[in-house]
């Protein structure tokens, strides 16, 4: 019997780093001790409480550790589960939430090389995202440099929601880091909570947290969209992971409507922002934030207006579906193994290089 | 916007135009003083010396300049005046031009319930209010009024309502849409009470000067950001009035969503009916799935209406929201102004433009 996701490329896996102490052997001598000294904690980020039913699905908890902490369960649940063939981490170690640049730097080094040494050395079929210190856009193009030479790194990892909108200017190093390498941003939901996650102030619920993490995306991406990231690097995909990606058609509408009123304030937008979006951005394709039963879906996929936008994700260990239903039914066979199969490897272009 | 394009010459006399509703309207004070004689003496000589202290930077106006002048309609200045100041001009322009035989009016400027100092919020609501009695909806009887309401202060505000409660010029409440905290949160409570209570909708409008970025990822650099962020922040929004369970403890409240779009709405729903679904025993005082109290208690005026690049899928947004649930409105004398005529992008039935144009708004306006 043919698996589900027979042949995909996951293109959103939590590893979890165990606890502070497992970082200690990849960290540079001053951040080791200061891990002992001054007690760090660990850097859970309180975008995922540990035991919300969301962080983890139940069957894929582990008694006495987090969840996606395993490699070899990762590989057997993840992967063999559904029938895929490779699958990218996304480790959330909140390294970005830090307020000192230096220590987010040395953190993000750690995170890097242990997910060489313990996660990619130990399965060849998993790949990774380059966590990198938003914090000093300098560090961040630092640790992509040091990093990029293992092409089992696919892609630069940036939170959703930080200090600057991410299409800001100072940013670019970032981007321009990343385009030299050939590699994808992925911009994975969270916050590293220096502002409200909601632009009207501080929630009071984790759902709401969570529910506003769309939110944040549709700003993201017009951040990308005005200040000009997409247009200065043309050849630049970025994936916006755990983001949904129902709300697009309506939010595509918008923009392209205020983009013909007002469009002489960003004039190096010339192009219609949603001919942009769909050559340049991606989404991974859990949570599918529609109901289950009729049309709906259907209908949203038509109204996108591309085949070519969403890439295959479990989201694993999050509890985003029940069972063996990672992919929401009555898709069509064509877009199917687009989703599963060539939307990942047209984004991905170190995966296509191993997996094509 | 309102550059003249050159067009197929279409005779005014050939033109069939509705009777219609227009539910979000925005007169203004011709010059910032002419509220004076509306406050005490006490008010007056603080509006004059210390002014609003809103939570923005400049006296004047905000950081992110506006896409024209007052962000109206070229053709919208009256020779003597601000866009949205003089009656008979926005009589002739607007009013009998468009056969708007209802006109919500809703006074964003100055943004009362923004003003940081409460008591100065309070005093400037109550001036605000008296203006549009004696200065609108006295003068014409299809303009009705919203209850400006110093909103920061949750029993402040519902004393205005109380005041006004029962006023046949008074259609609804108006709030913000960007405050200080996300409006389902408690301190606002006593609004949606003293509402339910006159039984009068709550309108939020698009706008206002929460002091937090208008992105949840910090402060974007373009108006055009500002703009298109309004559809994020209502979203926050009605996802904060939802979880905090408004709905459920105040079930009268009706509320309308103003000048933020209307396309967002379903997906919005079907995020928060799957994410409730999975944590909700965080919010064990939500007794039914959100998309329940959405279609129960939430309204949405159109303008700005998106455009589907394929104008067959307005229809399914349609479909999904409802068309019951629509109100039709034009934001005059505002740059992005729609047309009653030209603004909808798909061809209705009679009785949905019926319902969209003016029942809607007659059967939830005039209902007390």
């Amino acid at each position: 019997m043919s698996l589900p996701a027979q042949g995909a490329i996951d293109c959103d896996l939590h590893p979890a780093v165990p606890g502070i102490a497992s970082l200690v052997p990849y960290l540079d001598p001053q951040w080791a001790d200061a891990v002992s000294q001054r007690g760090v904690h660990d850097l859970e980020s309180t975008s995922y409480p540990l035991r919300a039913p969301l962080s983890s699905r139940p069957d894929w908890r582990i008694q006495g550790a987090k969840a996606g902490s395993d490699v070899a369960q990762l590989g057997k649940q993840a992967l063999d589960g559904f029938g895929a063939r490779a699958g990218i981490l996304n480790c959330l170690y909140a390294v970005t939430t830090l307020f000192s640049e230096d220590m987010a730097a040395a953190f993000a080094r750690a995170v890097n090389d242990w997910l060489a040494a313990e996660w990619l050395d130990r399965d060849p079929r998993l790949r990774a995202s380059i966590v990198v210190p938003i914090q000093s856009p300098m560090l961040a193009a630092a640790e992509i440099e040091r990093r990029a030479g293992d092409r089992r790194f696919v892609q630069v990892l940036l939170p959703c929601l930080s200090d600057q909108p991410l299409g800001r200017r100072s940013l670019w190093p970032i981007y321009e880091a990343a385009a030299r390498h050939g590699l994808p941003i992925g911009i994975h939901a969270g916050s590293t909570y220096r502002h409200p996650v909601t632009p009207v102030g501080w929630p009071s619920y984790v759902t709401e947290d969570y529910v506003n993490q769309a939110q944040g995306f549709q700003t993201q991406l017009t951040s990308l969209v005005c200040e000009g990231v997409l247009s200065k690097f043309p050849n630049l995909k970025i994936v916006l992971i755990e983001s949904g990606f129902t709300w697009l058609p309506a939010y595509l509408w918008r923009l392209h409507k205020y983009w013909r009123g007002l469009r002489m304030e960003i004039p190096w937008v010339d192009r219609p922002p949603p001919n942009i979006i769909r050559d340049q951005i991606r989404f991974t394709l859990q949570p599918v934030d529609a109901p289950v039963d009729g049309d709906a879906l259907q209908r949203v996929l038509d109204q996108m207006g591309s085949d070519d936008l969403l890439l295959y994700s479990s989201d694993y260990p999050h509890w985003q579906f029940e069972g063996q239903d990672a992919l929401p039914p009555r898709l069509p066979d064509s877009l199917r193994r687009k989703i599963l199969i060539d939307n990942p490897l047209m984004t991905y272009p170190r995966i296509k290089e191993d997996f094509a | 916007m309102n550059r003249e394009l050159p067009t197929r010459p279409v005779p005014e006399s050939t033109i069939v135009r509705p009777v219609i509703a227009d539910c979000d309207i925005h007169p203004c004070l011709a010059k910032p003083s002419d509220i004076l004689p509306y406050l005490s003496k006490r008010w007056q000589e603080h509006a004059m010396t210390y002014g609003m202290l809103p939570r923005h930077g400049y006296q004047s106006g905000p950081a992110y300049p506006k896409g024209q002048p007052d962000a109206a309609r070229l053709d919208s200045w009256p020779p003597d005046g601000r866009p949205g100041s003089d009656l008979s001009f926005m009589q002739k322009q607007h009013l009998d031009t468009n056969k708007v035989e209802l006109g919500i009016m809703t006074v964003i400027a100055p943004a009362a319930g923004a003003a940081q100092n409460l008591d100065y919020s309070a005093a400037l609501a109550r001036a605000l209010n008296e203006w549009q009695v004696a200065e609108w909806t006295s003068k014409d009887s299809r303009l009705k009024a919203s209850i400006v309401v110093p909103y920061e202060d949750g029993k402040a505000a519902a004393a205005e309502i109380d005041h006004w409660a029962g006023h046949k010029d008074f259609a609804q409440v108006l709030v913000l849409s960007r405050t200080a905290e996300p409006l389902g949160q408690r301190r606002y409570w006593p609004i949606y009470e003293a509402a339910q209570r006159a039984k009068l909708p709550i309108g939020v409008h698009a706008f206002g000067y929460g002091g937090y970025p208008v992105t949840a990822g910090g402060w974007p650099s373009y108006y055009i950001e500002e703009m298109v962020g309004h559809a994020q922040c209502c979203q926050s929004l009605l996802t904060s009035m939802v979880l905090e369970g408004v709905f459920e403890r105040f079930p009268g409240t009706r509320m309308v969503l103003i000048e933020a779009g209307l396309a967002w709405l379903p997906s919005l729903g079907w995020r928060l009916d799957k994410h409730w679904a999975r944590m909700r025993d965080e919010t064990p005082h939500l007794k039914r799935k959100p998309t329940d109290y959405i279609k129960e208690h939430v309204w949405m005026t159109t303008q700005p209406m998106e455009e589907p690049e394929k104008r067959k899928h307005f229809h399914d947004i349609v479909e999904w929201i409802g068309i019951d649930r629509l109100l039709f409105a034009t934001d005059y004398p505002h740059w992005d102004f729609d047309d009653p005529l030209w603004a909808v992008p798909v061809k209705l039935d009679d009785a949905a433009r019926q319902a969209l144009f003016l029942d809607n708004a007659r059967s939830l306006y005039g209902a007390r």
